[in-house]
Formats: C-alpha cells, structure tokens, sequence
C-alpha cells in the first residue's frame, strides 16, 4: 500500500508515541485534527497499524518478574507448505511472543515469556519439542534487557545543558 | 588598587552579554523549564562518541596540522560541495576552528582596519557586534520587520552602505529568529554585495536545519565565491556544541591570511574533537536527518500552539528558534522575560538582547522534549490569561 508523505509523518509520531492527544499529532505532522483522525482511521482499517503497545519494564513490578527464552528450533520442513504450517503451530501458543524464520544453524527462532525458568522449561519439553516436526530445541534464558525495540532500558540521560546559552 | 584600571578601553566598552543576565537569574532558581538554550536537546551520536573514544585510545593526543587535519578539510570540503555545492580545496581553503565563534573572530580580525565597518542585519547572534569592536571595526546594524518574517531586505542593506563599509554578515537561518533567506532573497543581497565591491561573512552554521525549502549557501552563487568567507561547524546540525569545533572556507588569499591570526593565537583545533566530526561527515548524515525530523515535528507543534496561546508567531524557516510577539501582555520583552521566569517559572530570552528590532518578541528554543514544550505553552498560555484578565491590551489573532 502507497502512502503520501502526510500519512507517513503520523505513523512515525505514533510509532514514536502512540498516546499522544490527536491535537499533538495533528499540530505536528501540520495538518488538521479531523485530517489526523481520517488518516488514524484508515490506517488502522488497512490494519497498517496493528496495534497500540506499551513497552514496559516488568523487573520494576512486584510480582511480575517474568522469565524470556529465546529458543532456537530446527524443524524438517512439509512437502506443500514448508515452514508455514509449523510456523503456525508454535506462534498459536499463547506462550509464544513472537517466531522468526531464520537461516543458518537453525530454522526457527522462538521467544517464550513466562513467569519461571521451569514454567518455560516445562512449555519447551511438552508442547515444542513434542511437535511432529520438531527435531531439537536449544533454550537461551535472558538474563538483562538493555534494549528492546529500538528502547534503550534505563538510560538515565538528564538535560545537562546550562538554562540559558546564546 | 583598582585592578580594573589596566583594562584595555575595547574591553572596558564591551557591555556584558544580556543573555548573562538571564542565565544568572534562571540558574539560580530550582524547577525551571528552559526555552532559554540554543543548542541541541541531542546528546552528539553515539558513533561519533565512539570515534572520539578510539582516537583517544589510539593517543591522538598532539597538536594536529594548524589548518586542521587534512583528512578533516578533504571532508569538509567534499561535504561542502556534496549539499551546497561549493568548491573548495582542501589544501588551502579549508580552515578548521575552534567553533564557528572562532572562525567568525578570524573572519573580522582578517579583513579589518580600524574604522572599517560592517553591516549586519539585527536581530541577530549576540556575538556579532563585539567581535567587530573588538577587531577595531565599527558594526552597522540594519533593522529588519516582522511583517516579512525578520528577513533582510537588500534595500536596507543598500541604504547601510557607506565609504567605510568593508563587509556584509549574513546569518540564515538565523539566530534568534529562525528565517531563513531563500535563493531569490540571496541573490538579490548578492547583487548588491557585487555592485558596491563587499565582501560577505556568510554564517551557515544552522544550514543543516532548514525545514521547508533547500538551503542556498551564498558563496555558491553568482560570482559571491571570491568575496565570500563560508562559516560553519558542527555545534547546531551535527549536536556538537561541546566539542568546540567548526570551520571557514573562503578563497585562499582569506583563508591563508585568517589561518596566519589562527596559528600564533590557537595552534590547533583540540584533535580529538576533529577525529569526532570525521566521523559525523562520513557516516552521520542519517542521525542528521534524524534529529531534522524531529526538530521540524516539534517547530510544527510549537509554533502553532503559541499562536492558540496569543502569542503571535511565525512558522521560522530553521534553526531551532521561535521568535513570537509578546505585544498582547502590554509587557516589554525584558519584563516578559523575567515575570514569566519569576512568575511560571519558564526560561525564554528578551528579544532585545539580539537587538532594537526584536523588542517585542523573545526567543524560545524548541529544542526541548515535547513534554517540556506542552508544559512550557501550558504555563505561558496561564501567564497571558492573567494578563489578559488585568486589563492588558488583547486582540485576537485575527487581528495580528
Ligand atoms: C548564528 C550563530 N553563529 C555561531 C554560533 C557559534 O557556534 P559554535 O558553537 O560553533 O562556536 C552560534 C551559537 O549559538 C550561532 O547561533
């Protein structure tokens, strides 16, 4: 789908920040709010825009201290359907945040959230290595998110310029 | 002993800055929200943090070539002609500086004599004047309206022109105004210049930040290369204010001679800022167009919503400046600025420090995070309410 430049502008605000007022976003793409809210509208329609997310930092909530694995998965392709159809399989797990198609040393890239090392360990050894096609996993725990999605975690860069310069 | 009595009479003349004032009064409260600062709210890209740091451990700690690392002036000056298209050699038309203000400094001590004077449109970069004095030269303000977005007219310029008039200083995008001069606007000064045998002092150091049309770099027009002096850096585009670096290009005969004041009185720019801006012209070109982007969505936001607030502004061209009217307070700029500072607790600058011309207006930066502008407008927008309600002279915007 061909976009004109006045509909770019507002996804890249609204990548930036997806809750700003539609009077911000309309002042600074410089265009009218109703012509914001027609082009909000559309996009989502188009379903250019999938979806408003937060990123959020989970360590700092009391009781949310949840575990991420990558897991790197080798499969033996379908004849007909290739990776697609266990593609399917896996990212259907609610478990699941996201699967990647990858080359090189393994087939399938897959990102499991959990609340436990062993709530992980346990989706991994019964629901995707049990899988037909599956023929090894090889789990990789998170320790720390530096960056996740283009955000850095915890910069703690302050303004440190002087109050008035020339 | 009064100390003071040893002081040259060029300095003793030299009024303080009236952005020190300023500065003064708004460091020394706590909870301020600055609108006050002109230099990038970006920290200088990570990449060229890098550079620095692997020069610094490769010991690139001496004195580099006086002109500048050759390496660095081949850049420059494929840079300059890559977006400006303008030639210059890198040999011996390319002078690195310590800031442009250095290069701006060597500019005026190398052309004037004393009782030379030179025309600069006001409001303008506070800096000007003083350097003219201080290099025995007499500065020549031309006023220049709001009506047609503070732009220079070259008939002021012309009516300026007298027997001792060495030189015109052109500033576009400007500082504090934020216009930006066209092509047309630039020939039609450049015109003017050629007739009556000056020479420029183009200041492009915020030609990186022109929002709405290309920018048009003087010495690339008509006959203006071999009577123009470029000025440049990378504190404002390239978010490098700290590291002290900028650079001139100019015919040889200029450049040679400003290089001659450059190499008894500074030696060298610092080597580890000109390994950094290496790499900011090799590989910064996108973190430029980056921060650009950013500047000219939050230009849009704040610009427009001075105007919902009463305070009269035009959309500036570059830089990252606002210079809107403050007439609707029944304040002058000075009052504005410091009741607003004292009162809500917002930093701008008092339109008057840049000269007679922008009484009536301050400057506001926009350089800022967009949550700090809406909170800046909110508090601005309280302040003009008040006013408003004590009987202030108000008119709508329709009537501006
Ligand atoms: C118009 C203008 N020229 C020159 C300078 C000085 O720049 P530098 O940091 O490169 O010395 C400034 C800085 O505010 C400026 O606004």
């Amino acid at each position: 789908m061909k976009l004109n430049e006045k509909e770019t502008e507002v996804l890249e605000i609204l990548e930036e920040n997806s809750r700003l007022p539609i009077a911000s976003i309309s002042k600074m793409a410089g265009i009218t709010s109703e012509e914001a809210e027609q082009i909000i509208h559309k996009l989502e329609q188009e379903k250019v825009i999938i979806d408003y997310a937060a990123t959020i930092d989970w360590r700092k909530v009391e009781g949310h201290e949840g575990v991420t694995a990558m897991i790197d998965v080798k499969v033996a392709p379908k004849r007909g359907v290739g990776f697609d159809e266990i593609a399917e399989r896996v990212y259907r797990f609610k478990e699941v945040q996201s699967v990647y198609l990858m080359s090189g040393a393994y087939d399938l890239s897959v990102v499991i959230e959990g609340r436990s090392m062993s709530e992980v360990a346990r989706f991994v050894s019964e629901k995707l290595s049990t899988l037909d096609s599956v023929l090894s996993t090889t789990t990789h725990f998170i320790l720390k998110k530096y960056k996740h999605d283009g955000r850095i975690f915890e910069t703690g860069e302050e303004d440190k310029r002087m109050v008035v310069t020339p | 002993m009064d100390s003071s009595r040893f002081l040259s009479t060029s300095v003793t003349e030299l009024k303080p800055s009236g952005i020190r004032k300023f500065f003064d009064l708004a460091a020394s409260m706590d909870g301020v929200i600055s609108l006050g600062v002109g230099e990038p709210d970006f920290v200088t890209s990570w990449s060229v943090r890098e550079a620095c740091i692997l020069s610094l451990e490769n010991g690139h700690t001496a004195y580099s070539a006086n002109a500048g690392l050759i390496e660095l002036r081949e850049e420059i000056s494929l840079y300059l002609d890559r977006k400006f298209h303008v030639n210059y050699e890198a040999e011996r038309e390319v002078l690195v500086t310590v800031g442009a203000s250095q290069a701006l400094d060597l500019a005026l001590r190398a052309i004037i004599n004393p009782g030379d004077e030179v025309i600069i449109p006001e409001p303008c970069f506070v800096a000007y004047g003083p350097l003219v004095k201080l290099a025995g030269g007499i500065p020549v303000y031309v006023s220049s309206n709001s009506n047609n977005g503070f732009k220079t007219l070259p008939g002021q310029i012309e009516k300026a022109i007298t027997q001792n008039t060495k030189a015109v200083l052109i500033c576009s995008p400007s500082n504090p105004t934020g216009s930006m001069l066209s092509r047309k606007d630039l020939e039609k000064i450049s015109v003017i210049i050629k007739q009556h045998d000056l020479l420029a002092i183009s200041d492009e150091i915020y030609a990186e930040l022109s929002y709405d049309e290309e920018f048009t770099s003087l010495a690339s027009l008509e006959g203006m290369r071999e009577r123009t002096i470029t000025i440049s850096g990378f504190s404002k585009g390239f978010a490098m204010t700290g590291w002290r670096l900028g650079f001139a290009a100019a015919p040889a005969p200029l450049l040679q001679a400003m290089l001659k004041i450059h190499q008894y009185s500074m030696m060298c720019a610092p080597t580890m800022s000109q390994h950094a801006a290496l790499e900011a012209l090799r590989n910064g070109e996108e973190d430029v167009q980056r921060m650009k982007t950013d500047y000219r969505r939050r230009r849009n936001y704040f610009v427009r919503s001075l105007n919902e607030a009463g305070f009269p502004c035009q959309t500036p061209g570059g830089a990252f400046y606002a210079f809107p009217s403050v007439e609707y307070t029944g304040l002058s700029s000075e009052e504005f600025a410091e009741q607003l500072l004292l009162e809500e607790k917002v930093a701008v600058v008092p339109g008057s420090v840049f000269g007679p011309s922008g009484e009536g207006f301050v400057r506001c930066s926009y350089a800022s995070s967009l949550a700090q502008l809406e909170e800046a407008l909110k508090r601005m927008a309280a302040f003009m309410k008040r006013r408003q309600r004590s009987g202030a002279h108000w008119k709508t915007l329709q009537d501006f």
